[in-house]
């Protein structure tokens, strides 16, 4: 008779094998559904929610203020991309995968742009995260900002004029079936989108989650009680510093060429905003808002600027800024996850509730 | 050697810009512990206000030095207007809120300015008004001291012996100098922590103001965006000096100037930008507080 | 002979001009009792301090259990067996009661990321030890009913107990407590007491204590040391201790002394 904690260990299986299926059959519905425009955005979504995710590791739960985050995507992104145009590298061959299964090499790229990510912000995170609020979050910038910088003026990726010809899947057949090159993408970008999920969920719920909330709330009395906060904040940094490179490396191959002015400062508040919109420490609020950031531009934004012919949408997100950390800085979920209760207690109650559940 | 008085000048001049915009961002923070990222968004708005003024008032075609002091007195006005509305809407909410919560917030009051001001002002470059005659004052050889940057030295000069004197020898400026260092006390002594805060963004913004159109006189081309770049110069400059230390803040001002125009001098004009994220980043990492700062130790 | 769990030799701190305390001397064996007062200000939390790793003594050396502390940083103090509360509290406020107390077991706990994410069979059988041993913890406190509740929202004197609970779930061999007992009433502080007490003995620790309810203080500690602007003025017994001249003076001023005599 198994013990309990090998029962839930079998069970623990059950979400990510179920949320598996779920993006195989979103995939195919959505393939079939709608145009190319919006199954794109369904893409950027995916992109935006592993963006907002791994901001809110730093920002919210570990409480450090990271503001160049664009970096650490335009670190994955080019990694990936040059991987892919290149089947060899310093004279070495690559490409392990033969042409048929040329849909498996997405995920190593991808591994490959984390990895290359994570390192970034392990050097970028060591020698910042001793610095407080205001300071480390200038670092940040510059070092994005640096980042962008060495990214325009390196030949090899392209330079000022960009990467073009970034590989994606073609459509293939198998056993008879239909495989779009879209399904493939989105597969991958939904799948990394899960996992990305899933991770720190399960992180954050683990005592090295603990680790990093007790940063947050008093560094000072984490410390005494053991924690080494150094080595937790640079945790946090490098992984998602990791999943931004998984981002940047879904991005890449939606989107088939990489320009470094994409990877602005702008873009880092971007994600910022949907992690201060969602609430900085609830991971489903950062889910909602990444959501609702992709969507909206196209929803209303669009349409307004044909009529208007002028493009509000940063004087739009600036604003909304500006409103929310003074009226509602906890964003719209604040430190909780979304089950219907909280969400009742949420709107109504304001900010904390005295029942807290992680 | 020629080359290198030249270089000198430039820097000199430079600097003295740069100083009096670092000294916004350095009495701001000295005073809330807020880096006033919209800042450089209030120095914009000077250069705009100040070719808008010159427009208006056809001064366009008549330099000299009633248009210089009209143009100069319109920017100062409009920041200082700016500015405090900034303060009073944006930062004042959030006196009591965490410290981050502010910082998001100037984040987004700088956007907001910079992309409105695309919309309204139109993206663009505008040329600055011709306020001032250039002129080569004097040459020794190679070395030539012209007007433009013997006006900025003599303005910026002005400026701050005024600031020195106003906050040394006034009792607004004792009063700044208390909130700066304990406001709950301060207060406490019948000091109007609001009255004084919302003076320091008077003045800080005016002397962005009074670096829009130094900047806008010697390089005239002026757009939305152009706070960014220098408004990152100045504030390395203030964190160079020491962040909330005035004397710092135009010490800073001043090398920033003279290593950008030495780097750009000896080594290569691509630089010219790099120098001061790399500086920034550099004194983040070794020295925080700055070459006249002290390090602060947290009471336990 | 019992070991020295605790040893201080001459440790002073210097902020600037200013000596906050000035060659400060301890030694607490296991199992001891001690308590450090003195007047406001005289410099009882910066020793707290020093002896935790928040500051670094300008001069001294201290010794935990024989291990020297020089250098090391406060997280690592702690995982030689110091722990402390905090003189205005400081708990994790955003986190429930039961958090606050696991966060404290992290540096006992083995499983690592990768087993926490794929949710092995020991990271669910440590997380259950973990919590069994938090519940027991705060159950002796008489908060595991409130295990649930947002830490920030308990009423002071919990606030205090839970901030205790939390020091002890790292398995401390000594446990410095900063004014425990501020805040409370008579009844309260006398429960405290037993609690003090109790936790001694139940988990051998020894406890070094500031306070400034003397009833408290004469009431469990086995030993005094007083601290006056920095300097230690006398130490001993608690009997011996209050009878003091220079205690008196330092605590009432010099006419309440004369006065007394009078």
């Amino acid at each position: 008779m198994a013990t309990p904690a090998v029962l839930q260990f079998r069970k623990s299986f059950l979400a990510p094998i179920l949320s598996l299926i779920a993006v195989v059959l979103a995939a195919e519905i959505i393939d079939h559904s709608f145009n190319a425009y919006i199954q794109l955005i369904f893409l950027y979504i995916c992109i935006n929610i592993i963006l907002a995710l791994s901001l809110n590791l730093v920002n919210g739960f570990t409480g450090q203020f990271s503001i160049g985050h664009a970096g650490f995507m335009a670190v994955g992104a080019y990694t990936s991309a040059f991987l892919s145009t290149h089947p060899s590298l310093f004279g070495y061959e690559i490409r392990f995968l033969p042409a048929s299964l040329d849909f498996f090499n997405y995920p190593i790229y991808a591994l490959a742009g984390g990895l290359t990510a994570a390192a970034a912000g392990y050097v970028v995170g060591l020698p910042s995260l001793r610095l407080k609020g205001d300071y480390l979050a200038i670092v940040t910038l510059g070092f994005g900002e640096i980042i962008r910088v060495i990214l325009l003026n390196t030949e090899a990726v392209g330079g000022a004029r960009g990467l073009f010809g970034i590989s994606s899947p073609a459509d293939i057949t198998i056993a008879g079936i239909e495989i779009s090159a879209f399904a493939q993408s989105f597969f991958w970008a939904a799948t990394a989108m899960v996992l990305t999920f899933i991770f720190l969920w399960r992180l954050i719920n683990s005592s090295h989650g603990r680790g990093f909330l007790s940063v947050r709330e008093d560094e000072i009395a984490a410390e005494a009680m053991g924690i080494n906060t150094t080595n937790i904040k640079v945790l946090a940094f490098v992984l998602s510093s990791f999943f931004a490179g998984i981002a940047g490396s879904v991005f890449a191959h939606s989107t088939h060429y990489l320009n470094p002015s994409t990877f602005s400062f702008q873009k880092s508040v971007d994600v910022i905003i949907m992690v201060v919109l969602g609430g900085m420490g609830s991971l489903t609020g950062s889910i909602v808002a990444a959501i609702i950031v992709s969507v909206l531009p196209e929803l209303i934004l669009r349409p307004l600027q044909d009529y208007t012919h002028v493009d509000l949408r940063m004087v739009i997100y600036s604003l909304l800024l500006i409103i929310f950390m003074i009226m509602r800085p906890q964003g719209i979920f604040g430190t909780t996850e979304i089950s219907f209760a909280n969400l009742m207690k949420s709107f109504f109650h304001g900010r904390k509730d005295v029942i807290k559940n992680s | 050697m020629q080359e290198f008085v030249q270089h000198l000048i430039n820097g000199i001049s430079l600097g003295s810009i740069y100083a009096l915009i670092a000294l916004g961002y350095t009495m701001v923070y000295g005073i809330l512990q807020l880096i006033n990222f919209a800042h450089s968004e209030v120095y914009m708005v000077g250069a705009f206000a100040a070719y808008y003024t010159a427009r208006v008032l056809g001064l366009d075609a008549k330099p000299g030095v009633l248009t210089f002091i009209t143009v100069l007195v319109a920017a100062m006005a409009v920041c200082s207007i700016l500015g405090v509305t900034i303060e009073r809407l944006a930062y004042r909410p959030l006196r009591k809120a965490p410290k981050l919560n502010s910082l998001i917030t100037a984040i987004g009051v700088s956007l907001l300015l910079q992309y409105s001001g695309q919309i309204i002002f139109g993206a663009d470059p505008k040329v600055f008004p011709n306020i001032l005659e250039d002129a080569s004052l004097a040459s020794f050889g190679d070395v030539n001291l012209r007007l433009f940057d013997v006006t900025i030295l003599i303005v910026g000069i002005i400026f701050m012996i005024a600031l020195h004197y106003l906050i040394h020898y006034t009792k607004t400026g004792k009063a700044m100098r208390a909130v700066s260092n304990n406001q709950v006390v301060a207060s406490l002594m019948g000091i109007n922590g609001d009255k004084v805060i919302a003076m320091t963004f008077v003045i800080g913004s005016s002397l962005a103001g009074v670096g829009a159109v130094l900047v806008g006189m010697k390089y005239p081309k002026i757009d939305p965006l152009m706070g960014m770049l220098i408004g990152l110069k100045a504030f390395t400059a203030a964190v160079l000096g020491g962040i909330g230390n005035l004397g710092g803040a135009v010490l800073g001002g001043v090398l920033m100037g003279v290593c950008e125009e030495f780097v750009v001098g000896y080594l290569s004009s691509t630089y010219r930008d790099a120098v001061a994220f790399a500086i920034l980043i550099v004194i983040l990492l070794f020295r925080p507080s700055g070459l006249l700062g002290r390090s602060q130790v947290e009471k336990v | 002979m019992s070991s020295k769990i605790l040893e201080a030799k001459n440790i002073t701190m210097q902020f600037g001009g200013l000596k906050a305390v000035e060659n400060f001397n301890i030694q607490i064996h296991a199992g001891e009792l001690v308590g450090l007062i003195g007047p406001n200000g005289a410099g009882k939390t910066t020793v707290f301090n020093m002896l935790t790793g928040v500051y670094q003594p300008t001069h001294g050396e201290i010794f935990i259990d024989g291990h020297r502390t020089k250098g090391l940083k406060a997280f690592e103090i702690s995982h030689l067996g110091m722990t402390r509360t905090f003189q205005n509290i400081r708990l994790f406020k955003d986190l429930n009661v039961l958090e606050n107390v696991l966060i404290a077991s992290h540096q006992n706990t083995d499983y690592t990321i990768i087993q926490a994410v794929l949710k092995t069979p020991q990271f669910y059988e440590e997380e259950e030890a973990l919590t069994a041993k938090a519940m027991a913890l705060l159950k002796i406190f008489d908060l595991d009913k409130k295990a649930k509740f947002q830490s920030g929202s308990l009423p002071y004197g919990e606030q205090r107990k839970l901030e205790i609970v939390r020091a002890l779930a790292t398995d401390p061999k000594i446990i410095l407590l900063d004014e425990p007992a501020a805040g409370m009433n008579h009844k309260e502080t006398e429960a405290l007491m037993h609690l003090i007490s109790y936790i001694r003995k139940e988990f051998k620790l020894s406890v070094l204590l500031i306070e400034h309810d003397m009833k408290l203080v004469m009431g469990i500690c086995e030993r005094l040391i007083v601290l006056d602007h920095g300097v230690t003025i006398c130490q001993g017994a608690p009997e011996v201790v209050r009878k003091d001249d220079k205690v008196i003076a330092a605590y009432l001023g010099v006419d309440a002394h004369l006065e007394s005599n009078a």
